[in-house]
């Protein structure tokens, strides 16, 4: 592993569990490469780790304004970590907009590194500062490192080829280079990447510049006597042993898919219609046609949720990625999904609703859409990730379902998830679950609307297969045959087929896991992307000899039985949601809870440990 | 894989092969039971297997077609079928994939498929079914009604200024363009079975009468009396005539406009020619406006059949090109790509 080196430094050296960094600069200053270096780099050490990235909104606002600032967030640590914090140690602020952007975000005492040569009149007033805050004791309860990274990387690439533009560009390499000494980390990962990156085509001079810049920063640490000390976070004890790669979730959504259909052994097409903040799925998907994937980029996001529907019809693992305004026109597309009972994924990257609401910040209300937003009895399975690799097994399970029983099935991912980022251990194939598919091929026994006894799913028969030529549609099908039927009995039969073919998959998904003792006084219960938050606040709360544990739900229809047992062995049961409480209601309507108490918190951000905590401790009294 | 399928069916399929055999719920009389005929008794001809076809369709009285073919079929939803027709074609190029529409499905809700699809080429056949009148919601007026039209819906008249299909096509540059009479079944099958041997989307505008809701919407087109003033039959090659005796021709005027002219007047050098694979779609656009004004007869034929690859060939193609020793790529290099690190 990659433990820094021992150096006779007079800096002590201190170690910590857990450190939060935010990189904060321009949009134009690399903050999103910086804070994925060091992320990499702290994987490489062995830590365990989730980041945040914090794009702005605009395409392009204006430089050194507050709404152009770019925010990268890590928390990385030698213990297990679930979510990227919700306090920053160390803000990052290459100039004064990102100050002013991420200050309430710091917490007490905690440390500013501030690129002093960007805190000119001219910076501050863009930022909209009327004082210098680094002057004006507005910091006092913070520590503040001023450092001109300006001027020392122009100093330290002086020799070099690079117009002075081209310098300044590198100064996210030099802050790189400092905090790499603050934290011990070591170089060797980033100055591989770098050298890589550059490779080939008379680029070796922006090379040689980073790498140097990278240097320079990190001897500027060694040298200036400005810190009291650096730091050390541990290697991670106790990790599966295997091969690893960081994945956020709209990557490994996709990565998910691929594995999926490799599994099923039938290749996957995508249908999808660019939306924030999902269309990185479509992208990464673009680039895998070497895996057999065929994406298309539809005309809109109904013809992308059709043409999911041809595709599977056609018998290929069919995907479509979308967000919630987008989900809401995939609907009858579904719907015609559900009655023709073919097998298809569709992922949600929840965002901030209604309408076009705030499509850059995260939510969690579709869950309500998701569930029953379609016309006629359409029950349509629903799962939602927990965290961005596991966004990898959520669409693999996703997919299984699908194909297994017939339906198309929801995956509930969020914008959080799609952007954050954690370590993944990869799997083998076989460590997947299976995903069978036996295509109908014997004209003999073909009915296109019999029914397997167990899943009660219909056989799935696709063109080109000789004596099998049927016709299927958006009307109601007659029981067995596929004829048209308007018959009533029939209608509510084959209504009740398609319900119970769903409610079966209960019994075919594993009982959510309990986080603590399966009683007490306490249960908080969540879905999707709060997992890490309601975890961190439970392993607090349990600590302080707090009788609360966890509960979390991959599957929320159909639910496993599981859970509306364990609803009762506990006094109470807190329900945080990014929304105004959607699984509260679900619950109460599925299992007549009354001891549910709903935290529903939506301000387009992930929820943070206090909001949970403070409630919590008000329900324990 | 390659877009045409070559048939190794030892037996010869027939016009039965193709009839599924159930009751078909068309109103007596309706002009959609001479389409279904005509496409039955076309496929026997085309180079594919019984199993390799596939029939998608929208909504609307058009939209039941599926049912009545014996081959793989989807009835969707209201104006999808291209897109659904897209997803089946992409992922298997192989299949013969045809689109039933109507003007409502096609030109109103389906109105943006309809266009996209066009504009990427698939190898799709889409018959368009063009009553001008909504049929199957009991005779609302449509996309193509004229206006003025008074219906269920517009008591007034209709204020909507009408679609031309051909037109739109002929925007979305579409490479094979085709108008027919429903009454006329020779010349359906004739039309249909180039349509279905163009390699692209082919598009086929049938008029279709209505029984019920619009009764003689192309009677100027069908009856006797009348007919050979107001058809002009499109024949590649051959000049732009029409008339009892074919004594009437085609010719642009000093700017360039369609106008009628008696034959022995110019002589026949000086008619147009048809030439449906110009290119410039703008000749194949001045076609398409002829016979709105009642002045000029209304073209029936191929308006247009021009080359463009095809929108799965060039799918494929990408997807052959990624693999450069023809073998999918390995899922444990693709999820440990980017940086990785081994914890033992």
């Amino acid at each position: 592993m990659a433990t820094p080196e021992a150096k006779n430094t007079e800096t002590a050296t201190t170690e910590l569990d857990q450190v939060i960094i935010r990189f904060a600069g321009d949009s134009g200053d690399g903050m999103q490469l910086t804070g994925t270096q060091f992320t990499n780099t702290s994987a490489m050490a062995g830590n365990d780790l989730s980041t945040l990235p914090d794009y702005p909104a605009e395409i392009r606002a204006p430089a050194g304004t507050v709404a152009g600032v770019s925010g990268f967030q890590v928390a990385f640590s030698s213990k297990e970590v679930y979510t990227p914090g919700d306090e920053l140690d160390v803000l990052v602020c290459m100039n004064p907009a990102a100050l002013k952007r991420y200050l309430h975000d710091v917490k007490s005492g905690g440390t500013l590194l501030v690129n002093s040569g960007a805190f000119t009149d001219r910076g501050l007033k863009i930022a909209g500062y009327e004082e210098n805050p680094v002057n004006d004791g507005s910091l006092s309860g913070y520590r503040v490192i001023e450092i001109d990274i300006t001027a020392l990387t122009a100093q330290a690439l002086s020799e070099t080829e690079l117009t002075p533009k081209q310098i300044d560009r590198c100064k996210n390499f030099y802050t790189l280079g400092v905090l790499y000494w603050m934290y011990s980390r070591d170089l060797q990962p980033t100055l591989d990447w770098i050298a890589d990156k550059f490779k080939g085509k008379g680029k070796e001079k922006f090379a040689e510049a980073n790498a140097l810049a990278l240097k320079a920063g990190h001897a500027y640490g060694e040298t200036a006597e400005i810190f009291q000390g650096r730091y050390e976070v541990g290697s991670r004890k106790n990790i599966e042993p295997g091969t690893y790669t960081a994945l956020n979730g709209n990557r490994a959504v996709a990565l998910g898919m691929v594995a999926a259909s490799e599994r099923a052994g039938i290749p996957l097409f995508l249908g999808s219609y660019p939306i924030t903040p999902a269309s990185e799925i479509l992208h990464e998907l673009s680039y895998l046609k070497h895996h057999d994937v065929v994406t298309f980029q539809a005309e809109d996001e109904i013809a992308a949720a059709c043409s999911m529907v041809g595709a599977s019809f056609a018998g290929h693992l069919a995907l479509t990625t979308t967000s919630g305004p987008g989900l809401a026109l995939k609907t009858e597309a579904i719907g015609l999904g559900v009655i023709a009972e073919l097998p298809m994924v569709i992922v949600n990257v929840q965002r901030g609703g209604p309408s076009t609401g705030l499509p850059t910040k995260t939510e969690q209300a579709d869950l309500m859409q998701s569930i029953y937003g379609r016309n006629g009895e359409a029950p349509v399975p629903v799962l939602a990730a927990r965290s961005p690799a596991e966004c990898f097994h959520a669409a693999v399970e996703a997919a299984r379902i699908a194909v297994k029983y017939m339906t198309p099935v929801i995956l509930l991912t969020d914008g959080y998830l799609a952007n954050g980022s954690e370590p993944f251990r990869v799997p083998t194939l076989e460590e997947l679950p299976e995903i069978n598919v036996k295509f109908a091929d014997d004209p003999a026994t073909f009915q296109p609307y019999s029914r397997d006894e167990k899943t009660l799913a219909r056989p799935w028969a696709i063109p080109g297969t000789p004596g099998l030529e049927h016709r299927i549609g958006g009307l109601e099908k007659q029981d067995v045959t596929g004829g048209v039927s308007y018959d009533p009995d029939n209608h509510h039969k084959m209504i009740g087929y398609r319900a119970e073919k769903i409610r079966r998959i209960a019994k075919d998904i594993e009982a959510p896991e309990i986080n603590g003792d399966d009683s007490g006084k306490l249960l908080i219960l969540g879905w999707g992307s709060t997992f890490g938050v309601i975890a961190t606040t439970v392993e607090r709360l349990r600590k302080e000899g707090k009788s609360v544990s966890q509960m979390h739900l991959r599957h929320l229809f159909p639910m496993h039985a599981k859970v509306g047992e364990t609803l009762k062995k506990f006094d109470k049961v807190l329900v945080p949601e990014i929304n105004f409480g959607q699984l509260d209601k679900l619950l109460r309507l599925e299992f007549l809870a009354d001891n549910l108490v709903s935290l529903g918190i939506a301000r387009g951000l992930p929820l943070k440990t206090a909001d949970i905590m403070a409630k919590a401790n008000e329900l324990l009294g | 894989m390659t877009s045409t399928a070559t048939t190794d069916t030892p037996v010869k399929l027939t016009k039965k092969d193709f009839d599924a055999g159930i009751d078909v719920r068309w109103c007596p009389g309706c002009g959609d039971f001479a389409i279904l005929a005509a496409v039955q008794r076309t496929l026997p001809e085309l180079p594919y297997k019984k199993e390799d076809y596939v029939f998608v369709s929208g909504i609307g009285c058009s939209s039941r077609f599926p049912y009545y073919m014996a081959t793989y079929g989807f009835h969707t939803i209201h104006g999808r079928a291209p897109a659904i027709a897209m997803g089946v074609k992409a992922t298997r190029p192989e299949l013969s994939v045809w689109v039933a529409t109507g003007d409502g499905d096609a030109l109103s809700i389906g109105g943006n498929h309809f266009i996209h699809t066009l504009r990427r080429n698939p190898d799709i056949n889409i018959l368009l079914f063009n009553n001008r009148i909504y049929g199957l919601t009991k005779g609302q007026y449509s996309p193509t009604s004229e206006t003025g039209k008074k219906t269920k819906s517009s008591p007034l008249g209709s204020i909507d200024h009408p679609f031309n299909p051909v037109s739109v096509a002929l925007g979305a540059e579409g490479t094979f363009i085709a108008r027919v009479v429903d009454r006329d079944a020779k010349h359906v099958s004739e039309i249909l079975k180039a349509a279905a041997l163009h390699k692209g989307t082919s598009f086929m505008e049938i008029y279709q009468n209505c029984l019920i809701f619009n009764d003689g919407a192309y009677n100027h087109m069908t009856e006797r009396s009348v007919k050979a003033e107001n058809v002009l039959y499109l024949e590649e090659g051959k000049p732009l005539l029409f008339g009892e005796k074919n004594e009437k021709g085609i010719v642009l005027d000093e700017l360039g406009q369609p106008k009628a002219v008696r034959v022995e007047d110019v002589g026949i050098d000086a008619i147009l020619k048809h030439d449906p694979k110009s290119p410039d779609p703008s000749y194949a656009f001045m076609l398409s406006r002829m016979g709105l004004d009642g002045v000029l007869p209304t073209p029936v034929g191929i308006f247009r059949a021009v080359e463009r690859p095809t929108y799965e060939d060039m799918l494929h193609k990408q997807i052959a090109d990624a693999k450069p020793d023809g073998k999918k790529a390995d899922l444990h290099d693709l999820l440990t790509s980017g940086s990785s690190w081994t914890i033992s």
